[in-house]
């Protein structure tokens, strides 16, 4: 069985269908692709099936629980973490206080220190601005903050939504080895990215989502060589 | 020098129970993005709490039970009347929150009728220091008050529960997705503002031992006041704020020809600030997330 299951999930804002009935699945290890224009929906995916907001129709089921209709902070407790889009670190809280808030779910407080040591040797700079307040960070480095806070979490998988957005191209490249050295470490990743080429050189599998439908999937070299993915997603 | 001393005590002290009841604004506000405007009401129920009590001679147990009541109450007023309404729209709440105001206050009348009641906790007398006498419920009030924000500032900064209501009033949906149980959050502040309410109540009796159903009203709204001129949404705004409007509060009885028009002076100080800076003193810019 997969990891993750989203079976004919539907989403509505109000009366406008964002998601009309996808179904996707990700194994344990794998590295996973949503690809997909502005507004096709891969972040409301993202976003409903953690549970921040609702879905219509369909189910998801995580690490065998059934978590189509679970509170998102309780989904998060099983194993399931998000890097949403646009980061969304927290603003007044120090780097450092930021990390300790990525392991509020973690009931052992015992393995704290070794995982912040483990945050700090990933990600050097943050090491360096542990107690610098995080909102005067520069956007790379609040993408690897938002990373490592999710990383603090111990999730069995890692959702990123969007994190090359708004990035330097240097740093676009690095945060990329990040992510495959995380799925490295044994943690399984679902991927949102609107950099098509990029994360479909780092993905085992991949899905196109437009307007809401799931029109296209396949392993991530697949796609890349896919007539239709080269069009409308690498440029030709 | 010695009506300085005297006012400044007198200020402070009552800049303090302002605050006290301004947290409870403002960290609500905060938290849940909303203004609970019958948050002086609780005040008002915490009094009589103690009214009841004080039948039993324990000053004690009237404390407490004014706490556990008001901090019941204020969970109960957010489970029924405020959390359904959650994702409504602010001024559907504000209704809401003015409808429960009115609510505690028709059911105190019911309950103890409209005339004051007296109610004596303790009689503490006056001192005279440094050749200034002064009120001995002011300075507890003050010594009170100031124990009570140094520990919810400790609270807040240094507590897995503190760390996570900063995490929610920042961003409620990345707190989410930290695993903190945002309703629970909620739950927590107002039992944290009722029970500063509960205070408010006791430090009210000791100034002026009597009390009726619009005791929490006036100081409701001037600690309001208060909270949106340090900055709705920011602790120590209320602080500032509340000390702030009580030592002008103080100031302004003193001085007989503006003494009658204290409230008006008061009011017109959140005016001109709203003008100035909106924020108020410590408030931040909201960022509106598109």
């Amino acid at each position: 069985m997969a990891m993750l299951e989203v079976h004919n999930l539907e989403v509505y804002y109000g009366v406008i269908c964002a998601l009309k009935g996808i179904s996707f699945e990700v194994n344990e290890g794998e590295i996973v692709t949503l690809i997909g224009a502005n507004g096709a929906g891969k972040t409301t995916t993202m976003q409903s099936v953690v549970g921040l907001i609702p879905k219509k129709v369909g189910t998801v089921t995580f690490d065998g629980h059934d978590i189509t209709k679970t509170s998102c902070h309780k989904i998060v407790h099983l194993g399931m973490t998000q890097v949403p889009e646009g980061r969304r670190i927290f603003q007044e809280l120090t780097v450092y206080e930021n990390l300790l808030m990525g392991a509020y779910s973690i009931k052992d407080k015992s393995g704290f220190k070794n995982d912040l040591e483990a945050i700090y040797t990933r990600f050097p700079r943050l090491y360096e601005r542990k107690n610098q307040i995080a909102g005067t960070l520069s956007g790379g480095e609040q993408q690897m903050l938002a990373m490592g806070r999710a990383i603090m979490s111990h999730p069995k998988l890692l959702m990123l939504d969007e994190p090359s957005m708004g990035l330097s191209p240097l740093l676009v490249d690095q945060v990329f080895e990040i992510i495959k050295d995380i799925n490295r470490d044994g943690t399984t990743i679902l991927l949102v990215e609107q950099n098509a080429g990029k994360s479909l050189a780092i993905s085992d599998r991949a899905y196109v989502l437009e307007n809401g439908n799931i029109v296209l999937t396949g392993t991530g070299q697949e796609l890349a060589a896919s007539e239709m993915v080269r069009k409308a997603y690498l440029g030709g | 020098m010695e009506l300085f001393l005297s006012t400044l005590i007198n200020g402070l002290s009552l800049g303090g129970i302002y605050a006290m009841i301004a947290l409870g604004y403002t960290m609500v506000y905060g938290i849940a993005k909303m203004l609970n405007f019958a948050h002086g009401d609780v005040i008002m129920v915490g009094g009589y709490i103690i009214y009841v009590f004080m039948a039993l001679k324990n000053p004690w147990l009237a404390i407490l039970m004014a706490i556990i009541g008001c901090v019941l109450l204020g969970i109960t007023i957010e489970k029924l009347a405020y959390k359904p309404l959650r994702g409504a729209s602010p001024l559907a709440v504000l209704i809401t929150a003015i409808g429960v105001s009115y609510l505690l206050q028709s059911l105190a009348q019911i309950i103890f009728g409209s005339a004051n009641k007296m109610v004596t906790v303790y009689e503490f007398g006056s001192v005279t220091i440094f050749g200034v006498h002064m009120q001995v419920s002011a300075l507890v009030t003050l010594g009170v008050t100031v124990v009570v924000m140094i520990a919810l500032t400790m609270f807040i900064k240094y507590t897995r529960i503190g760390r996570a209501m900063i995490a929610v009033s920042e961003d409620k949906g990345a707190a989410q997705l930290m695993g903190i149980n945002v309703n629970g959050i909620i739950t927590i502040t107002f039992a944290i503002g009722s029970a500063l309410a509960a205070l408010a109540g006791l430090f009210y009796l000791l100034k002026a031992p009597s009390i009726s159903s619009t005791l929490g009203a006036m100081p409701g709204i001037k600690a309001f006041t208060a909270a949106v001129i340090g900055g709705i949404g920011s602790i120590p705004g209320a602080m500032l704020g509340g000390i702030l409007l009580g030592m002008v509060e103080c100031i302004s009885y003193k001085i007989t020809a503006i003494a009658p028009y204290t409230d008006a002076i008061e009011f017109s100080i959140l005016i001109i600030i709203l003008l100035v800076r909106p924020t108020g003193f410590l408030g931040k810019k909201r960022r509106e997330k598109v």
